[in-house]
């Protein structure tokens, strides 16, 4: 879309006024400065998924649209995670987590590791739901970027 | 040569070919009506409420085709022009709306009359702009044009701040203008037209349902010609009227909630539906589970997102009615092309026989007048030839059906979002696009006065349109639901203290008549239509509790008609 004030408005703004759910939004600019890249994750029937893409469409700001779902894509969303560690079996615990979920420990205190970690939104998810006795401090996550697979681009 | 914002604007409206502008001033745009006074290329018109600027300038919009232009103030001239905005949007008419900002310097910050007028209006609009650098003045102008008038058309509203207006640049105004992320198409599929033409062939019992669409992109010409080559019988929406002259025999009538018999079961028994245009709004197709249940659907329309959102169709067009039309009409002019006859002659007498169930009759031998009276009446003394605007309520419905429209742009109303108010503005603004036409106000005394202020307008600007006033004393539409669904509890649709209109048009210096009797009906309004040169207030006491029939209940299918 066109790298503009109010062109994020007017498709959170569309979601809505149309009574359509966001579960996810990313949003930045590209290689070209005058286009940002938004992916936007929604659910739905296939009418409503057919609408949405018609009539975000529409939108004057948005200049090419693709359903990543309808050909072989790649997923990644990024989440960075605090977690309570005390004790040493904690940490030993948590390091344990990281190796197998390949997440990387970024910063540490005395009372907590923070980790970083990408992957689909249900690998996050599962990493959230296997932490057991582990404490969880805050938790952020950046909403799912895609791109296609192969030689496939979403180009003007 | 440097020349001001100000300037700017003034010429930017002069080059586009803009030849009148409705507004109202106020302190963020007075460097732009100071700009305006030192010119006599751009002719401004002051209104006394910005809501009525924008439904002028709509009317105005609607009759001619040409985009309708509006400048208003920031704060409070953008909020009171949202209706209007709004108004514009739901029909697709091509608005460019002025709205005049704080300083840039003071955005934000809770200014004098600053409101948010591009956020206000997002949701109302086809797009907006707000111009920040008066280096882009003149293309975000151009800009405005070229979305408000191509494609779907709609409002475009252009916020610009005062301290823009008083800036100096080089005026240059680009020829064209190109959107990368804008580009409407034009012509439909071929494959997916003949498909819906061997459809076409194939129908036993089809059925042409046509809307604004056909108004807006002038595919009157197209269409008349198709229909009368298929033989297939057409209905239209309150939105469409016009399109497909309503004398024809083809024509059964406006379909819809309060749409004639043959027409709302010609729908419901259809085999083969050919929508034009048109959007398939709930007023139109009743419940939609039980919309045409038999029916194998074709729709034709320039806006993608209009096709299946309501109604699942068989045979989708995207383009542009008359480019699609016109493509057809080759096809069926082509030798291979054939419609099933006997079954078209069968389908014509079930249609025939619907029809003579004469849904429309009334009784007027009555001592009150009857609406329907006054609208046929009016007919008949215009002879069919008027521009008709009305407001909104039941003498909106009773002036689609008994006055016959032969001709596209004649019949202005609010269809899409029902506004009150909207009758007498959009009067002035066919007024003054075409002064020598009789131009009539069908009204009711409830949205009369929504925007009744704007007889003084007409009265500065000598614009002599008539007002029909079907005096019910009821916001008779509420009325009429209260009486059917709340077991005639009238909440708050009684008026009391109505005002004296003759006295009231008298006073603005119109001349104003009362009519109370039956037989005074048609020598009033031909004594009306015969003056030329200034409004007349007609104020007709009518029945107080007619209603307005047929009537699909909401939620009811279109087969399930309340008649009388
Ligand atoms: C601005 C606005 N407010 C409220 C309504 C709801 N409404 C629809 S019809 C109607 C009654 C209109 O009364 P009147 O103008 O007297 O016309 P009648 O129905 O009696 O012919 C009302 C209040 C509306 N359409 N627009």
């Amino acid at each position: 879309m066109e790298n503009e004030a109010g062109a994020l408005s007017r498709v959170a703004g569309l979601f809505s006024a149309r009574g359509y759910n966001i579960e996810s939004l990313t949003v930045a600019p590209t290689i070209d400065p005058s286009l940002s890249r938004m992916t936007l994750v929604t659910s739905g029937t296939e009418q409503i998924i057919e609408q949405i893409t018609k009539q975000l469409n529409k939108l004057v700001d948005i200049v090419r649209l693709q359903d990543m779902t309808e050909g072989e894509h790649l997923e990644r969303e990024l989440m960075l995670v605090k977690l309570r560690v005390s004790n040493h079996q904690e940490r030993e615990e948590v390091k344990r987590f990281a190796d197998i979920f390949r997440g990387r420990i970024i910063d540490v205190s005395d009372l907590s590791y923070t980790l970083e970690l990408t992957g689909s939104s249900s690998k996050l998810d599962a990493f959230v739901g296997n932490l057991g006795n582990i404490q969880v401090m805050e938790l952020v996550r950046s909403g799912v970027i895609g791109i296609a697979r192969g030689d496939k681009i979403l180009n003007l | 040569m440097e020349i001001t914002g100000a300037e700017i604007f003034v010429r930017c409206l002069e080059d586009e070919g803009v030849d009148c502008l409705f507004g109202y001033p106020g302190g963020a745009v007075l460097h732009i009506y100071d700009a305006l006074y030192r010119q006599d290329k751009v002719k401004h018109f002051l209104v006394r409420h910005e809501q009525a600027a924008t439904h002028a300038a709509d009317g105005y919009a609607r009759a001619t085709g040409k985009p309708g232009v509006v400048l208003v103030t920031s704060g409070p001239g953008a909020t009171n022009a949202v209706t209007g905005i709004a108004t514009a949007h739901l029909d697709s008419i091509p608005l460019v709306v002025f709205t005049g900002q704080v300083p840039t310097s003071l955005i934000g910050n809770d200014a004098f009359q600053e409101v948010d007028s591009v956020g206000i209006t997002r949701p109302c609009v086809k797009h907006n702009f707000l111009v920040k650098d008066i280096k882009d003045l003149a293309t975000t102008i151009k800009k405005a044009f070229y979305v408000a008038t191509t494609g779907r058309p709609g409002p475009v509203v252009v916020d610009i701040p005062k301290d823009v207006t008083a800036q100096r640049a080089e005026y240059h105004y680009p020829a064209e203008v190109s959107l990368r992320s804008y580009n409407p198409v034009v012509k439909g599929h071929i494959g997916q037209i003949r498909r819906a033409v061997k459809l076409m062939a194939q129908a036993k019992r089809p059925m042409l349902y046509t809307g604004g669409g056909v108004v807006l992109d002038n595919a009157s010409e197209e269409l008349t010609e198709l229909t009368r080559l298929l033989n297939f019988p057409i209905t239209e929406t309150l939105m469409g009227l016009g399109a497909y002259p309503a004398t024809d025999k083809q024509f059964v009538g406006m379909l819809g909630m309060h749409g004639t018999y043959e027409a709302n079961l010609g729908m419901h028994n259809c085999d083969v539906l050919v929508a034009i245009g048109a959007r398939f709004d709930d007023r139109v197709t009743g419940n939609i589970e039980k919309f045409c249940p038999t029916a194998k659907i074709i729709h034709i329309d320039i806006d993608p997102a209009s096709i299946s959102k309501n109604v699942k169709v068989d045979v989708p067009i995207v383009g542009s009615v008359r480019a699609v039309l016109k493509d057809m009409l080759k096809l069926v002019r082509g030798s291979s092309f054939k419609t099933d006859e006997a079954a078209l002659a069968e389908w014509w007498k079930q249609i025939e026989e619907w029809r003579s169930m004469d849904c429309l009759k009334y009784d007027s031998s009555g001592p009150v007048i009857k609406p329907q009276m006054v609208v046929e009446k009016l007919y008949q003394v215009t002879n069919g030839e008027a521009f008709v605007t009305s407001d909104v309520g039941q003498h909106q419905m009773w002036a689609a059906q008994y006055y016959k429209f032969d001709q596209p742009r004649r019949w202005i109303n609010s269809g899409g979002l029902g506004t009150m108010g909207f009758g007498m503005p959009a009067a002035m603004g066919v007024q003054l696009a075409y002064p020598d036409a009789t131009v009539a106000c069908i009204t009711g005394e409830g949205s009369i006065q929504m925007n009744i202020q704007e007889l003084s307008t007409l009265k500065q600007y000598g614009l002599p349109i008539k007002v029909i006033t079907l005096n019910n004393g009821y916001l008779g539409m509420v009325r009429q639901w209260q009486e059917f669904f709340y077991d005639k509890r009238y909440a708050m649709s009684y008026m009391e203290s109505l005002p004296d209109f003759v006295k009231l048009a008298e006073s603005y210096g119109h001349a104003g008549i009362r009519v109370e009797k039956p037989s005074d009906v048609e020598g009033a309004l031909k004594e009306a239509m015969s003056v030329r040169d200034r409004v007349v207030f007609m104020d007709f006491i009518t029945d107080k509790e007619e209603n307005v029939y047929p009537m699909i209940p909401a939620g009811a299918g279109q087969n399930e008609m309340i008649l009388v």
